[in-house]
This record gives C-alpha cells, structure tokens and sequence, in this order.
C-alpha cells in the first residue's frame, strides 16, 4: 500500500497540523514519531515524497537522509527537510546531504504545499 | 647447457636494464615524481646489497661443507638491525649533522679533522675489500663457467682469467658511467638506489624460486633431509656453534657497520633517519628470506650430484641437472645481481673515499694553495679522480683473483675482507661513546688491527702462489715460530679464524684504550667529541665555529664555485656581505665538506681565510667561548621553557574562552529551537483558522492547540530567564528556615492529579518525619515537583509507580524520588543536568525544553545543597536531593 506523503515528525501539535493541510490537499499520508522508524516505514509503505524532521528522537534526520542516499531502493526518493535548525550550515548540510527541499519551521502552510507538490510532480515527470 | 655467447649477452642486457632503472630514476626524481623511492622499504631493499654473491653462491656452499656455520652472516646484521637505536641512529644523526660522505670521513671527522687518519683508513678499505671484489669476480666467472660451455663457441678457448679480466673492465666501466656523474655525496645516488634495490628483489626472487624448485623436484623437505640423513651427511652438530661461530658472528656484526657500501647505503644514501625504524625489521626480515631455502638446496645438491661438484654452484647446476634452462638463467641473473650491486656500492663509496682523502689532499698540498684551486675546477677533477680510483680498485680485486685463483672456496674470501674492515670497529664505537679516545690512540688502534690482519688473514691467502708465504705459513719468518700467521704468540689448535679475529681485535682495542690514556685530545678533537658524544642533547646541536679569521666573499666564492659548481656557489652566496661573518665560513665549511669530506674542507678554507694559523691558545679560548656559549645557550633554554609554559596557559585560557564562546552559541541556537517548534505549530494553525470552512469541532481544537503552545513558549522563557539568572551566581530569594517535609508533602499533593490520571499512585516511602533545612520553600516544591513530573511523565512501566522516601543521617536531610520506569541510559546519565538535554532513548517529551533538571540543580545549590541521579537497586530511576540540616 503507498502513500503520497510519509511525516517524520516528533513534535504532536506540528505533526497534526502538517497532516490536517496535506490530506486537505487531497494526498495520502503517514506518519512515523522516531528516527528509527523512518527507513522501515519506507520499505514497507514507500511514499512518493518525504518530509522529514531534523531532531528527531533515537536517530537525526540527517542521518537517516544519508542513508537513503546511499540506499540501492531509496535513493530517488525526493526528500523535503523540515526543522527548527535554521542556521545557514544546517542547510548546506542538507544540500550536501542530498535533500531535495529544505524549510525551516515556523513554515508557512502554502510553502510546504507547494514543495510537496513540486517534489511529488518531480518523482511522477521523472 | 647455455651457448656463453647467450648468457653474457643476457647479462649484458640485464646491465642495460639496471642503466635505464637508474637513468629512469633519476629522470623522475628531478621532476619531483619519485616519492616512492624515497620509500623506507626501497632503502632498505637498497641495504640488503650486504646479500652479494657470497651470500647467493656461496651460503649454499658453506652449509654444504660446514652445516648451520653460514647462519652466523646473517645473525650478527640481524642483532646490530635490532639494535639500531644504540648505534645506527647516531650514525645516521652525526653524518647528518656534519654531512659525512663516508666510513673514513667519520672516523676523520670525529677524531680532529685528521687527514692522515682519513689517508689510513681509505688505504686500509680499499686492500681490505680487494678479496671481497675478487670474490664477486670469482663467482661472476665461476657461475658462467657452471651454467655454459666456454671453450666452445665462437668465444671458445677463453679461460677463466681472461673473462674474469673482461667482468672485471666490464664492472669498471658500468660503475664509472652509473655512479660519477655529479659530485656531492649527499643529492648523487638515487638512481643507484633504485637500480640496486630492484637488484635485491631479482636475487631474493632468483634464490626462492631455486629453493622452491628443489623442494618439488626432492620430493618435500622431508624427503630431502631423510635422504640427507642416510647419505650420512652431519646437518646439525653442536660443535657447529663453537668459537668459530662467535667469531662469524662478531665478524658480520662488525662488517655490517663498517664495510664502506653498508656505510654508503644506511648511513650516505639515507634521507630520513625514521626508515631505520623500518629497516629495523625489515633487513632481518629480508635476510630470514634469503637464508631460509640454503640448507634444503645444499643437502639435495650433496645426494643428488656426483661426488666432486662444486657446493657453491648448486644453485645454478641442480637446474641444469634437471633440465630446467629457464631456472638456471634465472638463478644466473640473481646471483649476477648479487655481484653486481656489491660491486657498483663499494667501488662508489671506495672511490668517494680515494678521491676525498688521497687525491684531494695531494692536490692541495702540491698546489700551494688557491692560485691553482682558482685555475681548475675542482669538481672536474674530483670526478675524474673518482672514475680513475674505481678503475684501480677493480684493478685490485682482479689482481687478488689472479694471485687466490687456485682457491676454491667462496666463504673463506668473504671473511678475510670482514675481519680487515672489522678492524674500524673499536674506534667508531670510541667515536661514538667515549670522549677521550684520541686521534693518535685511533690511529695507533686501526693501525695495529690492520697489520695483524694482514699478516694472519690476508697474506695466508696467497699461500697457494708464493713459496715464500707458504714457508712462512710452515715455520714463522725467519724460524720465529710464535710469528706464524695462522698461530700468533703461540696459541696454537684453534681455528685460524677465531685465532686472527681475537688478536686483531683485541691487540686493535687494547692499542686504543692504552693510548687514549696516555695522550691527550687537542682542541678541536675535544670540540668535534663534543659534537659525537652529545649528539642528542639539545645545547650542541650546532656546530661551532672552528675556522676562525676573516676572508672575503669575493675569494671564498672562488673556492665555492670550483667545488660545488657555480650554480650552487651562486645560490649559497646570495645576500653574503662582502666580508661574511664567521657563521657563514662555518657554514660553507660544513657545505664543501659533503663533496670533498671534513678534512679536506678544512684545509681549503684554511688556506683562504687569513689569520686562520690557529693557535692553540686561541683555539682553546674557543673551546672556552664555544663552553661559554653552549652555558648562555642553556640559560636561554631554561627562559624560553617559561616562557613556553605561560604561553600554554594563556592557550588554554584562550580555549576556555572560546569554549565557552561556543557554549553561549550552542546554547542560543538550542533556544531558537526551542522557540521555533511551538511557533511552527502556532504559525501554522493560526495559517488554518484563516480560512473558513473548519467544523466547530476542528476550529475549537485548534484553537487550543495554539493556546497551549504559546503556554508553552512563555514557560519557555521563564525557565530561560530563572537559568541565566541562576547560572550567574544569583539568588533570587533570601534563604530562610524551611519545614522541608512540608514541602514534600505539598509537591506530592501537586502531582498527585496526574499521577492519578495515568492510572498510578505516589507511593509514600519512609519519611524522616520533621526537617528544617535553609533555604525557599516554593524553590524546594518547585524541585520536587519537576522530579515527581518526570518520574509520572517517562514512566511506561505496566504497573507504574513512583515513590518519594525521606531521612535524615549525619546532619543532612535527604529525598529520594525513585520510579520504575525506563531509566536513564548511562550514556546520558552524566548529560541528563545539561541545558536542554532530554534523554536520548527516552520517548518522546510531550512538552518541556529539558531545562527542568538544569534549573532544579541550580536551585538546590542555591540552598547548599546537591542533586544527583544515583544507581537505583532495581530498574528505572531515582533523584536524590541532599540538603544540610539547620543545627540548632
């Protein structure tokens, strides 16, 4: 069963308003709390985009970004970072990293719809 | 068998081989592409040039006639290789330092600058290592005998003279055009390193697959020592390890360090005293290899060849008696390379020897100075007396082959060169470690060696062609008996070996320790001591200035350029003032010495710096100033080790700073953090509420969301405030007596509603019934509070509990607040008090920036009073908050 969209996200309020304007957007969604989720949640339901936090508990999103990258199945997955780091060098790791988005919270709702939708337009076109 | 005409057209290629190994080289290296060969292990491939034809012939011999005897070659290398930080590294540090070209140059060096004790032992080197290059020429001719027909062919009717003549031209000429193209010792011979290092791999390459070989071919080692063993032949007898063999040993140690090729190449040719460490194991590790397949080769060649064969050419006749072409061509090469590295080195570092301390010094004394050093380039002639001294010390190892050629045996030449080189020994270890050895004593001492060695070691080996030696041989001269060479002083029945190796050595050492007893050093031997003995101690590092006087640029210049040549002259003056300061003489001193040796340095400058008639008064007031200088420099030490430990505190005071720099960057970047993640919730929901079509429901929930996020934010930046408040030492409250159980009591009351909402219980442990303590007692409860939460919030245990415990024990009051829930990892145990730290495995923190536990610490300190997580009896965790009593 895929989804659209799958949330790494630990913080509960950020996490339902992330999932409330997504499914309002009319995409399909799911939702892990920990790092060390991430990667088997993506075997077992890959999505067409992910949206991942940076301080997640157990293992750093970074972490976690890298090893998709280095992943023979995942490494095409578009992957949008979301974090609180808004530091300059938080995003060049992202970039270097491989991320395909980065935003930083507090986010505007409109600015992740849109990435959303570019990255989940990306992985259709390509 | 081979056509001759084949296998020396092959060993001629193979020598065309190694010329473009070394041009090859020295092309890279000038365009800086040749790191590898400044490799540790291409260093010490290069010192396994102490592996010649002896060893790769001659080994095989030696076990077949002597048993395990040919080990002791090898042992004594090993032991001194083992050993190389007592006397490799300071070999190795004083040529350095004071850029010594070779063994005589040292010994020079050390012993006053001494031209005649340089004359000596250059004499002495080149008739010592003539039966050494006798014994490659042997077994250059010997091994094209073995492995082709001369005789027949179109170079038939050649006999074994005639060729060893034409190797011996043939040696003469390669080493000319390979090793004497430029002339400072020092930047010459890496092209010759190359090419004898790749050499050492053939050889070693040639003799394991030989060794290889008989094994397959003898059926296993087992075979071939079984059928040894029946043939009668004596593999291993005790009596092998005798006074002979201590002998070897002691030989091999010595010559190991004193023949000047193993000189050249460890010593010269190094470039980066840290490849001794490498070699250290290396060069054992080499010769285990080279040595490992001689016996199994020696005992198969005694039960598989006819009676009579020469033991020394097994190597190349059991191929061919097999019928194996190939292999035998190829043991051909090996051992052609052993002869032809040793002969290259040596005759390198024996003509660098000649040219420096024979020819040079006789240049100079018959030119009256430096109208002549003006009128000819000194380069060209020291390149041209090199090229002549390698030709005459070719000329000399032919001339020992012709007079020994009915001996036999391989070994027994090798070792007459050993024990004469053996002879430099006691005075290097004298130069080495004992400051009052004297130039006269080490002069007298090698001296002494040397005619002992040549009466009982070098002219016995002429027995066969001189009826007059062999009389000698009998009867002692002139009927003296106790003069025979081979029992001197009448010590007869032992081993001519043992019988010269003890009295050369011994008269050679007790000359030296006599004479340096009974003379004194002069001045510049006590500076140049100094400068071997202290070699590791900082204050002596630099050499002082010895030449004294003054002399113009414009004629130091002139001998500069005839020696170094003028590009190096013209870099090596660049902003020189017209009249140099005495460092700078001392410097060109040390410059001309790496081309023409100490010595000789010496004496050129001598005669161009005026006033330079040194007294000895004045030099002894040298020796006093440079005494004076070297206590001033000491002093200096002394201040500067100050100065150099302030600078290492302000350092750290430095890094502290901007520690905790980082810390206040940290620490604001975590606070945005903080912030940011309930502002991202607000932002967003406020984002939602914006538009219209929300249910009641939803729009009411959100709301709330909101609210409670901004709750959170302003607790936020409560704690934050109430922490840096606290951190700067403050206190914001008076303290005052407190009912500490009372406080207890209402932070219990306090959580009990949460508690009781996620179905568990505070359990009331043992209390310590009344306690005042000082300090605040919203403070207190505060504390309590934020352990009681923690303790409820993290606890997913299936029957959670959570229990507070109170006593009072030597005049402290003490609450524990213990649970039975997940713990505390130890990784973060000792992080769990930090600024926003939140246990890592813990589960997610419904709210709290992880600044309760800072804050609460902070607080009990404030009250005198400590807080730490101790070892809990049994799973989860437990605070103890400890607080004096207030005496009354």
């Amino acid at each position: 069963m895929a989804v659209d969209v799958l949330i790494a996200e630990d913080e509960p309020s950020i996490l339902e308003s992330l999932d409330f304007i997504l499914r309002r957007a009319g995409w399909s969604i799911a939702a892990v709390t920990d790092g060390d989720a991430v990667i088997g949640m993506l075997r077992k339901t890959p999505p067409k985009v992910l949206v991942l936090d940076v301080m997640l508990p157990k293992r750093s999103g970074f972490d976690i970004l890298k090893q998709i990258r280095a992943d023979d199945m995942l490494h095409d997955l578009p992957v949008l970072i979301l974090t609180a780091k808004g530091q300059a060098k938080d995003r060049r790791t992202a970039e270097e990293l491989g991320a395909d988005g980065f935003i930083t919270k507090p986010y505007a709702n409109a600015e992740v719809l849109d990435e959303v939708r570019r990255l989940i337009g990306a992985a259709q076109s390509g | 068998m081979l056509s001759s005409e084949l296998v020396i057209a092959i060993a001629i290629g193979y020598v065309g081989l190694l010329f473009l190994i070394a041009y090859v080289s020295d092309r890279l290296t000038r365009s800086g592409k040749a790191a590898f060969l400044h490799s540790p292990f291409v260093y010490t491939l290069a010192i396994s040039v102490y592996c010649t034809s002896w060893t790769f012939y001659g080994a095989v011999g030696s076990a077949a006639r002597n048993g395990l005897e040919y080990l002791a070659i090898y042992l004594g290398p090993t032991i001194v290789f083992i050993g190389w930080w007592f006397i490799l590294r300071r070999l190795v540090r004083i040529s350095h330092n004071q850029r010594i070209t070779s063994i005589a140059d040292l010994l020079s060096s050390r012993f006053g600058k001494s031209s005649r004790l340089a004359v000596l032992i250059t004499i002495i080197a080149v008739i010592g290592i003539a039966p050494y290059i006798a014994l490659q020429l042997k077994a250059v001719t010997s091994s094209i005998h073995a492995i082709s027909r001369v005789g027949s062919g179109s170079i038939g009717g050649i006999d074994e003279v005639s060729l060893a003549l034409a190797v011996a031209a043939g040696m003469a000429l390669f080493t000319i055009l390979f090793g004497t193209r430029n002339v400072d010792a020092k930047e010459q011979h890496l092209g010759v390193v190359a090419a004898i290092a790749f050499e050492a791999i053939v050889k070693l390459a040639a003799l394991v697959a030989t060794g290889i070989f008989v094994i397959y071919v003898g059926g296993g080692l087992e075979a071939i020592f079984s059928r040894a063993e029946a043939a009668g032949v004596d593999i291993y007898s005790i009596g092998t390890f005798d006074d002979r063999w201590v002998a070897m040993n002691v030989l091999s140690a010595a010559a190991i360090l004193c023949l000047p090729r193993q000189f050249q190449i460890t010593v010269v040719e190094n470039s980066n005293e840290n490849h001794l460490r490498t070699a250290s194991w290396a060069f054992p590790g080499y010769l285990l290899l080279v040595s490992l397949f001689t016996l199994p080769i020696a005992l198969f060649g005694l039960t598989s060849m006819p009676a009579g064969t020469n033991p020394d050419m097994f190597v190349l006749t059991l191929p061919l008696a097999a019928g194996h072409e190939g292999l035998a061509l190829f043991s051909f090469i090996g051992g052609f390379s052993s002869a032809t590295s040793m002969i290259i080195v040596e005759s390198i570092a024996l003509s660098i020897m000649v040219s420096n301390h024979i020819v040079m010094p006789l240049v100079l004394r018959f030119t009256q100075g430096r109208g002549t050093v003006r009128g000819q380039g000194v380069s060209q002639l020291l390149l041209n007396s090199r090229r002549f001294s390698i030709a005459v010390i070719l000329g000399l190892g032919f001339l020992y082959f012709y007079l020994t050629r009915d001996s036999n045996a391989l070994a027994p030449i090798g070792l007459i060169s050993f024990c004469g080189v053996a002879q430099f020994l006691p005075s290097i270890l004298a130069a080495l470690f004992w400051r009052e050895a004297t130039l006269k004593a080490a002069t007298a001492a090698v001296a002494v060696g040397f005619v002992v060695w040549a009466w009982s070691s070098f002219m016995p080996s002429f027995a066969g062609s001189s009826t007059l030696v062999a009389g000698i041989m009998a009867q002692g001269p002139w009927g003296l008996t106790w003069l025979r060479p081979e029992a001197l002083f009448g010590l007869t029945g032992i081993d001519p070996l043992v019988n010269v190796v003890f009295w050369s050595l011994f008269l050679n050492t007790l000359t030296l320790v006599v004479v340096s007893l009974l003379t004194s050093p002069s001045a510049l031997e006590r500076v140049q001591a100094g400068l071997f003995i202290d070699l590791f101690r900082p204050s002596t590092s630099g050499s002082p200035s010895v030449i004294r006087g003054s002399a113009t640029a414009h004629d130091l210049f002139f001998v500069a350029e005839r020696v170094l040549g003028s590009t190096r002259a013209t870099a090596l003056f660049a902003d020189i003032p017209p009249d140099p300061p005495p460092q700078f003489i001392d410097r060109l001193e040390r410059e001309l010495a790496g081309s023409v040796g100490a010595a000789s340095a010496h004496v050129m400058l001598s005669k161009v710096v005026s006033g330079d008639a040194i007294s000895i008064e004045e030099v002894f007031k040298m020796a006093g100033e440079t005494r004076q200088a070297i206590e001033y420099s000491q002093e200096l030490e002394r201040t500067s080790e100050e100065l150099r430990s302030t600078a290492a505190q302000l350092e750290n005071a430095n890094l502290k700073l901007r520690e905790l720099d980082g810390q206040k960057d940290e620490f604001l970047s975590q606070v945005s953090h903080e912030v940011r993640t309930p502002m991202a919730s607000i932002r967003s929901f406020s984002e939602i509420l914006l538009e219209d079509d929300l249910s009641e429901g939803q729009r009411h929930r959100f709301v709330s969301t909101i609210h409670q996020e901004s709750l959170r934010l302003t607790k936020l930046l409560d704690e934050i405030l109430d922490l840096s408040t606290l951190e700067r030492g403050e206190r914001p409250w008076e303290n005052v007596s407190v009912d500490a159980e009372a406080a207890l009591e209402r932070a219990i009351d306090v959580c009990a509603p949460l508690a009781k909402r996620r179905n568990m219980q505070i359990v009331v442990g043992p209390r310590a019934g009344r306690a005042t303590i000082e300090g605040d007692a919203d403070r207190l409860c505060q504390v309590l509070i934020n352990l009681l939460y923690n303790a409820i919030k993290y606890n997913d245990a299936p029957e959670p509990m959570v229990q507070a415990r109170s006593r009072c024990s030597r005049g402290r009051y003490v609450i524990e607040i213990a649970d039975n829930g997940p713990g505390i990892a130890k990784a973060d145990r000792k992080l769990i008090f930090e600024k926003f730290s939140r246990g890592q495995s813990g589960v997610p923190t419904p709210a709290g920036a992880g600044l309760g536990l800072a804050i609460s610490r902070q607080l009990v300190e404030r009250m005198n009073g400590k807080l730490e997580l101790v070892p809990s009896p049994d799973r989860g965790a437990c605070f103890r908050v400890t607080l004096p009593l207030l005496s009354r």
